[in-house]
């Protein structure tokens, strides 16, 4: 069979058929697309300032190597004088991330970069095989889901850098497209096609720290075809607890798709954020300045990278999404500005809860029970279930908060996580929540661990 | 062996990991060929219809010689090779030199490249 020749040099045999374009590459002419185009995604939305320290979420796998390479290499060839560093997350899971930070390890001297490595166990005194063997395997993703994300956040305060930026690709952003859709999750779209999220925290905290993935234009089959011939090392591993059962179907349909038709994997990233703009209240593309920093938002947004599902609530059965709402609730009684602090409860159901004796005595009995039903506070309640409109009630009772967050002044009030002293905007941070649930069934155990709070 | 082609296959990045327990939840190519990334196969130089060997016998027939595991899905589906796994004829994009139809030459090397997630 006669070889085409590049379509860019004109010499080379070509390697590559891109898949955006159908354009046929020799290696070297595809790597310096694959390098520029990216740029270009940076450079266009001025995703980074001159001097600007950037962590790079590492994992050890295929997106996150590759962009570590990429932007060292588009840092040095255009001089943007970024200062990178490598920041990694061990889940405490046996046997899964072993190989994934040996390679971290090996491209941090590779490149030059230097590296953090934050545990579960050392942050919050649980592993997730410890949390796994507490409650099981079903829901233990949102677990893993909200420690990682604040594992991210303090691993970048400790590093002083306001901006991670993660692997996030093409693929993955379809996926999350695709499941948004099926679950009629519309509210969640914005966050999940935004090529930077988590802006407009308040200044100084952790709940400031930017996130952005400049791969989300970026075809999967590229990204493994750049690491391929630039003989990048990375490790694949997909995590032992997570089933993937939805998002492997979402992602089954995408690859699918693209063997008919590459172009539908940009196309549904297109759709997704033209999508995000027509729903009500959602701010549309994301980076706009009125955007909280919603921690289960973004957790949710980051269950397509290090190689977890964790699709929050998904699989989680009634008392993880119980366990979140209860998280909900806490955050919007601090917008209120009710603080009432919300004991995670043992069992936290039918909406029965706890205020805290003494420190607290705000009004929030009013407020929360609104809430439960799924009723925002905009409406100041009392409307009943039928009179509302059906996609600002499934929009506003998956993220209400967001809903609040553009109408009110967002109140947040800088301070410490009472339990572990961390830089938090509310009373007890989300882990710590979590936390106190896990600690309150260890006795059962018999297992004695102090300081789990960190 | 002359009716037989010498091909060199190999199964890269693919994970291989501890299988705590479900071997449906993890698992990647690598395993399904006894934990061997390169293999160097003696095809035959034409499939059973008498027509030259393509890479789309091979695939089956790698299938039906070399997968240890019974788990062949995560390799094939619908007869071909599952989507989401590159294929690389000689470290170019199969897609360039006719996919499955491409007829094995002596040497050719294939590699089979899975773009298992987690990144």
């Amino acid at each position: 069979m006669p070889h085409y020749p590049c379509q860019t040099c004109h010499i080379s045999r070509a390697q590559i058929l891109r898949p955006s374009t159908g354009t046929r590459l020799c290696a070297p002419c595809f790597t310096l697309a694959f390098e520029t185009e990216t740029a270009a995604t940076i450079t266009s939305s001025s995703l980074f300032h001159p001097g600007e320290r950037i962590a790079i979420g590492a994992s050890g796998g295929k997106d996150s190597t590759v962009l570590a390479s990429v932007l060292q290499t588009l840092n040095t060839r255009y001089n943007w004088g970024l200062e990178l560093v490598l920041l990694s997350i061990d889940e405490g899971i046996a046997g899964y991330r072993d190989h994934s930070l040996e390679a971290v390890k090996r491209n941090a001297e590779v490149l030059g970069l230097p590296l953090k490595i934050l545990g579960y166990e050392e942050l919050y005194g649980w592993s997730m095989d410890a949390v796994v063997a507490q409650v099981g395997r079903k829901g233990n993703c949102t677990y893993c889901g909200v420690f990682r994300r604040q594992a991210l956040d303090r691993g970048a305060a400790v590093l002083g850098v306001r901006h991670v930026v993660t692997g996030h690709n093409a693929d993955d952003v379809a996926e999350t497209v695709v499941m948004n859709l099926l679950r009629g999750d519309l509210a969640r779209l914005g966050r999940g096609t935004s090529l930077v999220t988590g802006t407009g925290g308040a200044e100084g905290g952790f709940a400031s720290v930017k996130r952005s993935k400049p791969l989300m234009w970026a075809y999967e089959k590229e990204i493994v075809m750049y690491a391929h011939h630039k003989r990048l090392d990375y490790f694949s591993t997909e995590c032992i607890y997570s089933p993937e059962a939805f998002r492997g179907s979402a992602r089954t349909l995408i690859k699918n798709l693209e063997r008919i038709r590459p172009e539908s994997i940009l196309d549904v990233v297109r759709s997704g954020i033209d999508m995000a703009r027509l729903v009500p209240g959602a701010g549309g593309e994301g980076g706009s300045g009125s955007l909280r920093v919603e921690a289960i938002p973004r957790d949710a947004e980051d269950d397509t990278g290090g190689g977890c599902s964790g699709d929050n609530g998904e699989d989680a059965g009634g008392e993880m999404a119980r366990v979140e709402e209860t998280l909900r609730l806490n955050e919007r009684a601090e917008e209120e500005g009710t603080e009432t602090e919300i004991r995670l409860p043992a069992k936290a159901v039918n909406g029965q809860r706890h205020d805290r004796d003494g420190l607290h005595t705000g009004p929030p009995a009013a407020a929360l029970p609104a809430t439960v039903n799924g009723q925002n506070h905009d409406r100041h309640t009392h409307i009943p279930d039928i009179a509302v409109v059906p996609i600002r009630t499934k929009q506003e009772k998956k993220s209400g908060r967001k809903t609040a967050g553009d109408n009110l002044p967002p109140r947040q009030r800088l301070g410490q996580c009472e339990r572990c002293g961390y830089l938090s905007s509310q009373a007890v941070c989300k882990a710590c929540m979590l936390l106190e649930g896990l600690n309150k069934a260890r006795p059962r155990t018999g297992i004695e661990v102090g300081g789990a709070g960190g | 062996m002359i009716d037989s082609i010498p091909i060199a296959v190999e199964f890269t990045r693919i994970q291989s990991k501890t299988h705590r327990d479900s071997p449906v939840a993890s698992g990647g190519l690598e395993l399904l060929f006894s934990n061997q990334r390169k293999h160097q196969v003696a095809l035959p130089a034409s499939n059973p219809e008498g027509t030259p060997s393509t890479v789309g016998y091979l695939v089956k027939w790698l299938c039906e010689n070399l997968i240890k595991d019974p788990r062949k899905e995560m390799f094939v589906l619908d007869d071909s090779v599952r989507p989401g796994i590159l294929v690389l004829i000689n470290d170019a994009d199969w897609e360039l030199e006719g996919e499955e139809k491409y007829e094995l030459q002596a040497n050719d090397e294939i590699v089979f490249v899975s773009t298992l997630h987690g990144g």
